[in-house]
């Protein structure tokens, strides 16, 4: 527990302390004003009332000089006087010069890269280190494209957009923020896991044989061809089988959201899902069933 | 002496009304002309939606982000004074800096500090925008600019990273660049890249670094890119994201 604090009050893990108390505050305060907002509407409200509830009374619309401008003004004095508090008590750290001889172990990328690095553990550098971080970046800037629900547009609401909200807050603070955390406070020599009250113990071991998908479900060696083309199926099905299920029912091709979506969207929206839920369904099978890669080839593994 | 005379004799000669195009007086034109006639305040509407200065609404994270970006812009000039980018003085400069510079720690520390709190600020800001559906239709584009910025700025964080020449430095982006080895088709230990003849010597990595190891050019890349040519960029982007901010019809509001 001692080192535990020392950790955590690293000067550079002090950002990710912070960003972790501001994210469950934020969290809050949108979830605060969405309810507030769904029980306004709920009550009967147009949109406008419930999320001017609060105005009744004033005017819509108010001058930027001097209100905004006043708001700015004080933000970046705020700002500064907490950077400059900031600066004076802690010091940014600085170790030894640099030595390619000697690794530190753990050997960490920046915190932000964290929940990256922290994905090697369960995928191949070309996957956790390049594709996913890709398709983070594209699937974030598909999203206006992709979700196409008129509504919660300006405001803050649950009951109009669930589906776009529990995706987004599943991958923000779940695969993200959560990642980050876990590889910086968790993570320690030879990357292994440690809990708060375990020591940092460069010297530790840990027994675990991981075995690939063909062997531990079908008894095939993964390095066959038998075993190849079983990889292959596990991975190439994947997709479909979060993306079809769906399409085949009737009530579903007929609803609002599907007609309105079209079937190139909904396709998109899909594989990006697929790809996505991928992250943890790989997660679980390492850690509960000790699975390796599912797919082995001459060339990369998945 | 006649201050009121003075005022008038100062305020309506010809260097005056040069400079300053309209009178002080607090009245709706004025306010108006405050944020017209001034290059930085016409980023600005005349007039916003009043939820627009509630904090609860907008967290203000897109505003700390731009001012923090101007505190990194203006700490980091000045820490450019004391450092050179070379293998040879890197490290001493920051050592320099931390004992023997004036305000060189403090300087530093809000350098760095800023840095963390410009990545937590983006964050935050792409979450609120989330939250209220700010990206909806006519936003869409914006939003992609976003997400760019948003890369962006942990790509100048990750080049600053290295700067300090020390072990943390290095070792973050030995172990961040070793990542691109694994690219496929490009990398050298990717799929397909020794198909393509990808070695250590040849690969995107080695683009990146200006070498096979995290050493001197990998120095001199990183500073480039972290203070002349990423910051360029980003400045173009967020001239994009504010202008498109007013044209897409300002803060987004319920219709």
């Amino acid at each position: 527990m001692h080192q535990f604090w020392e950790i955590i009050s690293k000067a550079d893990n002090v950002p990710i302390v912070i960003m972790l108390v501001l994210v469950c505050f934020f969290t809050w305060l949108s979830f605060r004003e969405a309810l507030k907002y769904d029980r306004a509407r709920a009550e009967g409200k147009t949109v406008k009332q419930a999320v001017y509830a609060e105005e009744a009374g004033f005017p819509e619309r108010v001058a930027v000089w001097p209100h905004l401008v006043r708001q700015e003004f004080l933000v970046a004095i705020g700002v500064t006087i907490f950077l400059m508090l900031w600066s004076i008590a802690l010091d940014a750290p600085l170790e030894e010069l640099a030595n390619p001889n000697v690794t530190p172990n753990p050997s960490k990328a920046p915190w932000y890269f964290l929940g990256l690095q922290e994905l090697l553990v369960y995928f191949d550098p070309w996957i956790a280190g390049v594709m996913l971080p890709n398709v983070i970046v594209v699937g974030l800037m598909a999203i206006p494209y992709i979700d196409i629900n008129p509504k919660g547009s300006g405001y803050y609401t649950l009951r109009e957009r669930p589906l776009a909200i529990s995706i987004f807050l599943f991958g923000f603070l779940f695969l993200w923020v959560l990642m980050v955390c876990i590889g910086t406070f968790a993570r320690g020599p030879g990357w292994l896991w440690f809990w708060p009250w375990q020591h940092w113990d460069v010297h530790r071991v840990v027994a675990e044989t991981n075995i690939d998908f063909s062997d531990k479900f079908f008894g095939v060696d993964s390095a066959s061809p038998m075993g190849f083309w079983i990889g292959l199926a596990a991975v190439a099905l994947w997709f479909p089988a979060v993306m079809f299920p769906p399409l085949l029912l009737p009530s579903f091709r007929r609803s609002e959201f599907f007609q309105r979506l079209g079937i190139v969207r909904y396709l998109v929206f899909a594989s990006l899902l697929a790809t996505m839920l991928a992250t943890p369904v790989k997660m679980i099978l390492r850690i509960f069933l000790h699975v390796k890669y599912i797919w082995v080839t001459e060339w990369f593994n998945v | 002496m006649d201050v009121d005379a003075l005022k008038k004799e100062v305020t309506t000669s010809q260097l005056w009304r040069s400079v300053m195009r309209h009178d002080l007086e607090d009245n709706p034109r004025t306010r108006v002309l405050k944020v017209m006639s001034n290059l930085f305040m016409h980023l600005h509407p005349v007039r916003i939606p009043r939820f627009g200065l509630y904090l609860k609404h907008t967290w203000c994270m897109g505003g700390i982000t731009f001012f923090l970006f101007l505190v990194l812009t203006v700490t980091g000039t000045l820490l450019m004074f004391y450092y050179h980018p070379v293998k040879e003085a890197a490290y001493a400069d920051i050592k320099y800096l931390e004992f023997d510079v004036p305000f060189g720690m403090l300087l530093r520390n809000m350098h760095r500090w800023a840095a963390h709190a410009m990545v937590i600020s983006v964050w935050l800001h792409m979450y609120r925008v989330f939250m209220t559906g700010s990206y909806k239709p006519p936003r869409e584009f914006n939003w992609v600019v976003g997400v760019l910025l948003l890369t962006l700025t942990m790509l100048l964080s990750f080049t600053g990273y290295l700067l300090t020449d020390d072990q943390l430095g290095f070792w973050a982006v030995t172990v961040g660049t070793n990542m691109a080895r694994a690219t496929p088709l490009l990398g050298h230990e990717g799929p397909f890249g020794d198909k393509l003849g990808m070695t250590p010597y040849n690969d995107i990595r080695f683009a990146m670094l200006g070498g096979s190891q995290v050493a001197g050019n990998a120095l001199l890349r990183a500073y480039i890119w972290h203070c002349i040519a990423l910051p360029l960029i980003v400045a173009v982007f967020i001239s994009i994201h504010f202008w498109r901010v007013r044209k897409d019809g300002g803060i987004s509001a319920p219709q």
